[in-house]
């Protein structure tokens, strides 16, 4: 039996599960001390003073520094927009970096920096999109003259086919602003001394960082190695700079002694970058049948204090991304990014696509709606045919690769009870006893498998591809060293499973290392969606690789062909003479032995590192189903059923596919119903505890129903897509169609994320629409 | 999330959690279950120089009938308190109310007395504490004394407890047999009510709301009108009458005072 595509239980557990896990905060080399951030107060304000007098004086701390004291260049970011790695002259959001402790403990630490007194001249802060592109806006950049910091306007309108159209709607909707909040918050360890720099860090692109740390400390790479060792989730906000991996390293060097920052929960709050936050507008013209004519679609990115580099691509992917699942004939994108007094937006799980899927469902369902027409009618009008692959959409980013959008819609429908839920629905509107009961559907589409040759350098990164270097070890065991960076992923566990499957060797003695610089082949890092379907692929290759040398020894041993020998349950024999056989560890012992080789073959021929690339992006799939029930008289809404079918090519751990999915559907559920990261009219935040900002648990979700269809993706020879975002892409416009579906009989049309129970109730008080 | 620097004194008795705060002052603040103050002390909203433990002053632990009332030592944990089965006899209330507290390891380490000398408008316990009209017993140094749960809470996250006294016993007057109900509307299993209320039947029966003002409250009109009969619609539509329910990111006034009408007939008609 195939072990690609098998329910293996993942490599990674047993450790983590034991407390064998070691995290950035468990490390403790001798002499550690502990850094700490003074940290803005103000959301917008010019710092007159900083004075760290009292806090030298602090029991246990070592020194204190502001930006003046270390004279550091600004962090890699975007050309004239780079943020400073302590804040100069001017504060952009609270929680910025102002200065920094060194204490002997981190007790110490938090006592000096509530000792440094920050003297500010508060500015009026901009806190919105709307605020900060109004005429005379206070701006976070005087000299840029605007908050707008990027703006793509349309090549073309389509105005005549909206004004012939025979229904047009416009929509505006707005993706809240979230954040991941992973498990682990920030971390890292910098331990400079004469031999060069460590830096342990809880990230998720270990090369990445390794090359921006010491291009911006000016060493030699040589000399700089990053580890990230157990990390725990990262979900995006862990591929972009924050001050303190820049700032350990140089203190560590002043001091001499390694120098340790594990963030506070309260801090990460603020300080890990935020995601969504992304205002559109949409129009649609569309014709009897509910067949889209033109999509307008203009997104407002709100990019936070600071432009971060992949923050400034979210609307990017966002337009590419708009027309989802469907034939739309004329497609109009624009788009601008907005800099506000508010914590800086980056990559969240999805990135750009969530918002995407959310504007192009809502619009399919705004369909139904004006023409009292099946919301899966509607879709169906529209899908592209699944014949019609590769399909060149309106953006040159998006070449879908293959889909079948109608057949997971089709296996949605076979795996709920759909018209009984309708009757339901009927039924309970007007029997009081029971609660509304709404049925949301979403046919979503992402794009994946980041990505072919260009598309992460846009993004900052070397390259695209991923490392993978697979070495026999000579008792026939194997290692593959990954540029891969999983932080829960389970990446160990599914490229063992491939290795497994392609060298023939026992999944057992197969072990997967990442995540240091220095033994690690430069590699790119963990993100897009993009483990399986690119690096994935390179241990397919590798191992191939490795198996052809391997038959040659075995072949020349045997004294048979190389072509007829054949490699299974860790031997390789003579096709037809099982009895004509070498163990694996045979062969790769003979593979470091001369005497035991072909003659042009050369010592350590069991060792290959491929750098894997794709040519095109992937396109996971799906169509998800929310069944959602409101009471009547709280607008308390709680998800019974979620109905859900990914269609992610060829799936090498089901397990591992399905926890993908259900944890990326929580995100989402989470993003519809629960969570928003809101701020004040001073850009004081008001969800900075788990207590206002209402991360979801297991208790206040229900269980998925899943489905699957499978479309192999044609340009890697796994057939596999990823699947890592999905759940958080398809989500969260099912969840807001089916709270819509529940009260769309009093006639609403939309209800923003996310839908509490106070906003639905106003709604069913007929307070809005 | 870190705290700041305190000393922390582990006491026996409560003789001798007594003497260190007399010894401390407003310096010290007691340690019980932790649940309420150590979230504090490491936001450093409280910094307290002496924290003194009781954690461990076993005698403080006990829940017991005395006839007419059940007595409950300060230092007994929810989860007792959930599991009693002389509560579950003569104050369902309080016990179910109890099972509402945070989540299973919340209510393992944290206690009544602790919940209560919180004095959270938001908690759920010190509504059921009203709704049977419980009294406390505070011990200090000059002895103890008691006083009635409608004058124990006396403002915002403020107690009649003064700084060197402690809360030893609740007091609860039997309710065996009465109708009572308990309802709490949140978001997240964990959360705090948004709106949530307690009511004790019989012939003096209690309301008392979660939620509903800057300390936990009595809805006493909805009471007048419950013990006088009227119908549950009538007495809920008194839900939110001269109370003050708080506007915040998780419900505006008007959203508290519908939910307090919603939840008080809830509890009556269930």
């Amino acid at each position: 039996m195939s072990i690609v595509g098998a329910k293996v239980i993942r490599k990674e557990d047993p450790n983590l599960l034991t407390g064998r896990g070691q995290f950035v905060d468990d490390i403790q080399p001798i002499g550690t001390t502990h850094m700490a951030f003074v940290r803005s107060t103000e959301a917008h304000a010019l710092i007159r003073n900083i004075d760290v007098t009292a806090a030298l004086e602090c029991e246990g701390v070592v020194g204190v520094w502001t930006a003046a004291d270390l004279n550091l260049p600004a962090l890699p970011g975007v050309p004239g927009l780079e943020r400073p790695a302590l804040a100069t002259g001017k504060v952009r959001f609270v929680g910025e970096a102002i200065a920094v402790v060194v204490a002997e403990s981190k007790y110490a630490a938090a006592d000096g920096t509530e000792l440094v007194i920050v003297d500010y001249e508060t500015l009026e802060a901009v806190t919105s999109i709307d605020e900060a592109t109004a005429d005379n806006a206070p701006l976070l950049y005087e000299e840029l003259g605007s908050n707008t910091v990027a703006e793509v306007t349309t090549a073309d309108d389509h105005q005549a086919i909206f004004d012939g159209a025979p229904h047009t709607e416009t929509i505006k909707l707005v993706n809240n602003r979230c954040t991941a909040a992973p498990i682990e918050t920030n971390a890292c360890l910098a331990d400079y001394g004469p031999a060069g720099l460590t830096v342990w860090a809880s990230f998720q692109a270990p090369h990445h960082l390794r090359n921006r740390i010491s291009a911006w400390l000016g060493i030699p790479q040589d000399q700089c190695r990053v580890i990230t060792p157990d990390v725990g989730g990262g979900f995006g906000q862990k591929i972009n700079f924050t001050p303190e991996f820049f700032v350990a390293p140089v203190l560590s060097k002043i001091l001499n002694r390694p120098v340790k920052y594990s963030q506070t929960r309260s801090e990460a709050m603020t300080s890990m970058y935020h995601g969504r936050a992304q205002e559109q507008e949409v129009d649609i013209a569309f014709d009897d049948n509910g067949k889209i004519l033109a999509l307008r679609v203009f997104a407002s990115q709100d990019m936070g204090g600071y432009a971060d580099g992949t923050g400034m691509g979210m609307p990017v992917l966002t337009t590419a991304m708009s027309a989802g699942c469907y034939v739309i004939p004329n497609v109009s994108i624009a788009w601008r990014n907005v800099l506000t007094n508010t914590t800086p937006i980056a990559a969240y799980r999805g990135a750009g696509r969530p918002e995407a899927t959310y504007l192009i469902e809502r619009a399919m369902d705004h369909i139904s709606y004006k023409l009292d027409m099946d919301p899966t009618e509607v879709r169906r009008q529209n899908y592209i045919p699944k014949d019609s692959f590769p399909y060149q959409t309106h953006s040159e980013l998006a070449v879908y690769d293959s889909g079948n959008f109608e057949g997971a819609l089709d296996e949605l429908l076979n795996i709920m009870d759909y018209e009984g839920l309708k009757e339901e629905q009927n039924a309970n509107r007007t029997n009081p006893e029971k609660p509304l009961l709404g049925i949301g559907f979403s046919s979503w589409l992402e794009i994946a498998g980041f990505g072919p040759p260009g598309s992460l350098e846009g993004f900052g990164h070397l390259g695209s591809w991923e490392s993978v270097q697979i070495r026999i070890q000579p008792d026939g065991s194997a290692i593959i060293y990954t540029g891969a960076s999983p932080h829960g992923q389970g990446t160990v566990t599914t490229f063992a499973q491939i290795a497994s499957e392609y060298l023939g060797i026992d999944f057992d003695k197969i072990s997967v290392r990442h995540g240091d610089t220095a033994t690690i082949p430069q590699g790119i890092g963990t993100m897009g969606s993009r483990q399986v379907a690119v690096g994935g692929e390179g241990v397919k290759n590798a191992s191939l690789k490795i198996v052809e040398n391997a038959k040659s020894i075995a072949a020349h041993k045997l004294e048979a062909n190389p072509e007829d020998i054949e490699v299974t349950d860790g031997n390789l024999f003579v096709k037809g003479t099982p009895s004509k056989s070498l163990s694996w560890a045979e062969v790769a012992t003979f593979s470091f032995q001369r005497l035991e080789l072909p003659e042009d073959m050369d010592p350590g021929s069991l060792d290959t590192t491929i750098l894997q690339e794709v040519p095109n992006f992937s396109f996971p799939s799906g169509a998800y189903a929310c069944v959602i029930e409101i009471d009547k008289q709280t607008g308390d809404a709680r998800i019974r059923d979620m109905y859900l079918v990914d269609d992610c090519g060829t799936v090498i751990n089901p397990l591992l596919a399905e926890g993908q999915v259900h944890g990326g559907v929580a995100q989402g559920i989470a993003q519809a119903l629960f969570e928003e990261f809101t701020y004040d009219e001073n850009g004081q935040p008001t969800t900075a505890t788990f207590i206002d900002y209402l991360m979801p648990g297991a208790p206040d979700l229900p269980s998925y129903k899943s489905g699957r269809i499978n479309t192999p993706n044609p340009n890697n020879s796994l057939g596999a897509k990823g699947i890592g975002e999905s759940g958080s892409v398809g989500t969260p416009p099912a969840v807001i169609n089916a709270v819509v579906d529940a009260v769309r009989h009093l006639g609403v049309t939309h209800i923003d994320m996310p839908a509490t129970p106070q906003k639905i109730w106003e709604v069913l008080q007929g307070g809005s629409k | 999330m870190i705290p700041a620097k305190f000393d922390y004194k582990p006491a026996q008795s409560k003789e001798e959690a007594l003497s260190l705060l007399a010894e401390y002052g407003d310096d010290a603040k007691l340690l019980a279950g932790g649940h309420s103050l150590l979230p504090l002390m490491k936001l450093r909203l409280a910094t307290p120089e002496v924290v003194v433990d009781i954690g461990s002053v076993d005698d403080l632990s006990y829940i017991t009938d005395k006839g007419d009332v059940i007595a409950i030592g300060a230092l007994t944990k929810h989860r007792q308190v959930e599991q009693s089965d002389i509560l579950k006899e003569h104050v369902p209330l309080l016990a179910h109310s109890a099972s509402h507290v945070g989540d299973p390891q919340v209510r393992n380490r944290g206690t009544i007395g602790g919940s209560l000398c919180h004095g959270d408008p938001a908690s759920d316990l010190p509504a059921a504490i009203l709704a049977t009209r419980a009294t406390l017993v505070i011990s200090g140094p000059s002895g103890d004394r008691t006083v009635t749960s409608d004058d124990f809470f006396t403002d915002f996250w403020e107690t009649e407890v003064k700084e060197d006294e402690l809360l030893t016993e609740i007091l609860i007057p039997k309710c065996t047999g009465e109708k009572w109900g308990f309802q709490k509307f949140n978001r997240r299993a964990q959360d705090w009510a948004i709106v949530g209320c307690a009511v004790q039947g019989g012939d003096n029966p209690g309301i008392g709301m979660v939620n509903m003002g800057s300390t936990p409250v009595r809805a006493a009109e909805a009471e007048n009108a419950l013990r006088s009969g009227s119908s549950s619609e009538e007495v809920a539509e008194l839900a939110d009458s001269g109370l003050t329910p708080p506007t915040d990111i998780h419900g505006n006034e008007s959203y508290r005072r519908h939910l307090a009408k919603i939840l008080v007939q809830r509890a009556l008609d269930n």
